[in-house]
């Protein structure tokens, strides 16, 4: 089964902070490799923190793991995840004559994988 | 200035060990806050005064790493063997690409452009994947601007456009934008109407009076509402609503608001330009806020990322004449987005050779920009190890802007600001690597001067 979305990836404070402390330590890997998805779309879909999905652009595929994003932080049909190597692998090379691929907006397909151990 | 100038010592009856070094400056984010005090114990930074969560990671995080100053083919190697293989790689190349430089202090910047020139290369900046749009949009309609002291003293509606500050400017509200108490503001906070755009409720929606949540890619469509609704065009309803996901009421009370007040700002993000639109959306933010001057005091201001990215923008202009993303093939600088920056040069697999400079493409880059990348003989000055550094040719560890080294870096309202290092550094500096770079290359093709 698969859902479209909107994907937003965005800075994040725990992105920024590991940054700083290291792009191969665990914080910052951590904070990219998380997809944040509405409490409302959580339930549709049977998730519980900690389950995996697959994420398929146009451009690219990717699998994260999920986490419930806070209260009426993002509306139903929307994700986030932080920027860094797993968003930017659902951008196509096209810049459109702009020198800037669409980083923001971009449009998904949501596959379950598995549920986790929880 | 030098460390010594400004050190301190803070307690010395307490600890001689320490010393202080005030007013330093942050180069994390475009906020560049000079107002921090270091605490410094054994060339390690133990306290930092007066930053933000994402200042504090950047200055108490930034040790030196146990990692060679230059590594050839992924071996340690000396400098000078490195310097030498980076001068071939850059001479020998038919498409070479020089990128980065948002956090590298101005007289860096300058020796990489130079580079560019002599090699008839080409050079480009974070900017394009940042606020390149917005520089496209400036030239088309102009910036009214101002500068953060501006903001601070006059600034009575601050609106944030697709930006969230809260996350990545942590200080942008305290220190310039919300709750300074200005010249003609005394109350502070309460002198200003906050109104936040974006498609998502940020953290940054806290500190707003009003929050517009617009639909996904629909940000052009609501800065043309304002336009229209700041010209007096009768707008339907129901297409307003079906076309920003909000309601015409809400819009036409944002901009009897806009217009009542006496000094505007607009900050904007990277929600516009990331987003299908693009530059677009950023000229229909500059063409608004130039419509507003009609009827009350107005300015824009991007948001800006890294650290040094204006002082980027500033120094490829004032050695080129084009902000970022300008190719010297002919001899001569031409600028064209989408054909010179960085992600087409990569995607398109025009590149053959490359040097990139506190970035890390092999992160943040498409896939087939990645490829590409990985497949021709690059240079990577970094001051930690990134995927991009991993795969280079030849890579330079460079020393820290702001914590090793001096220099001066832009501010994102382009005010220029000097720093203040605190540590010492094994590593070289970016411009001294850039320099013996410069020196060699200069010396392959020919020029001796």
């Amino acid at each position: 089964m698969s859902e479209t979305f909107i994907l937003i990836p965005g800075r994040t404070s725990d992105q920024g902070c590991g940054i700083s402390e290291g792009k191969f330590q665990e914080k910052y890997q951590r904070e990219i490799n998380s997809l944040q998805v509405a409490p409302g779309d959580m339930t549709k879909l049977g998730l519980v923190a900690g389950d995996r999905v697959r994420l398929t652009s146009e451009s690219g595929q990717v699998e994260v793991s999920v986490v419930v994003a806070k209260a009426e932080e993002l509306p139903q049909g929307m994700l986030f995840i932080a920027y860094g190597n797993i968003s930017s692998q659902l951008m196509g090379g096209d810049t459109h004559g702009s020198g800037m691929p669409t980083s923001k907006g971009i449009d998904v397909e949501l596959e379950v994988l598995r549920p986790s151990a929880n | 200035m030098s460390a010594q100038a400004t050190a301190a010592v803070a307690d010395p009856k307490a600890d001689e060990s320490l010393k202080v070094i005030q007013d330093a400056t942050c180069t994390f984010c475009g906020c560049v806050c000079d107002d921090i005090d270091l605490t410094v114990k054994d060339n390690h930074i133990v306290e930092a005064k007066r930053a933000c969560v994402l200042g504090k990671a950047w200055f108490l995080n930034h040790k030196t790493e146990d990692r060679p100053s230059c590594l050839v083919d992924g071996q340690p190697a000396p400098l000078e063997a490195g310097y030498d293989r980076a001068a071939q790689i850059l001479v020998n190349g038919k498409y070479p690409i020089i990128y980065g430089l948002s956090d590298s202090p101005c007289e860096a910047q300058r020796v990489a452009v130079s580079i560019a020139d002599w090699v008839n290369g080409t050079i480009d900046t974070t900017t394009s994947v940042c606020h390149g749009p917005s520089g496209m949009a400036f030239q088309g309609v102009g910036e009214v601007t101002c500068s953060l002291g501006e903001v601070i003293n006059r600034g009575d509606m601050i609106i944030f456009w697709g930006s969230n500050p809260a996350e990545s400017h942590p200080r942008h509200f305290t220190k310039y934008s919300l709750m300074p108490k200005g010249m003609f503001l005394p109350n502070g906070r309460k002198d200003r109407t906050c109104v936040l755009v974006d498609v998502r409720k940020t953290k940054s929606a806290k500190a707003a009076d009003i929050f517009v949540q617009i639909k996904p890619r629909a940000d052009f469509e609501g800065l043309w509402t304002l336009r229209a609704l700041a010209k007096g065009v009768d707008l339907d309803p129901v297409i307003v609503k079906r076309d920003t996901g909000v309601e015409l009421s809400l819009w036409q009370d944002l901009m009897a608001r806009m217009k009542a007040c006496k000094f505007g700002v607009i900050f904007f993000g990277m929600g516009l330009t990331m987003t299908r639109g693009k530059h677009a959306n950023s000229e229909a933010l500059l063409a608004l806020t130039r419509d507003m001057n009609a009827f009350t005091r107005f300015v824009a201001k991007p948001n800006r990322g890294h650290g040094n990215v204006t002082g980027a923008d500033n120094v490829v202009s004032w050695r080129t004449g084009y902000p970022f993303g300008v190719n010297h093939s002919r001899g001569y600088p031409r600028f064209n987005p989408g054909e010179y920056t960085t992600s087409d040069t990569l995607a398109n697999g025009e590149a053959d050779s490359g040097m990139t400079i506190a970035c890390d493409p092999m992160a943040n880059f498409s896939e087939p920009a990645r490829r590409h990348l990985a497949s021709i003989p690059y240079i990577a000055l970094d001051t930690k190890e990134t995927p991009t550094t991993r795969a280079a040719a030849v890579a330079f560890t460079v020393a820290t802007y702001g914590i090793h080294t001096g220099g001066t870096v832009y501010r994102m309202d382009d005010v220029p600001i000097p720093l203040r290092p605190s540590c010492e550094s094994p590593n070289p500096s970016d411009f001294e690597v850039l320099s013996q770079i410069e020196r060699r290359v200069k010396k392959l093709v020919g020029i001796t001067s």
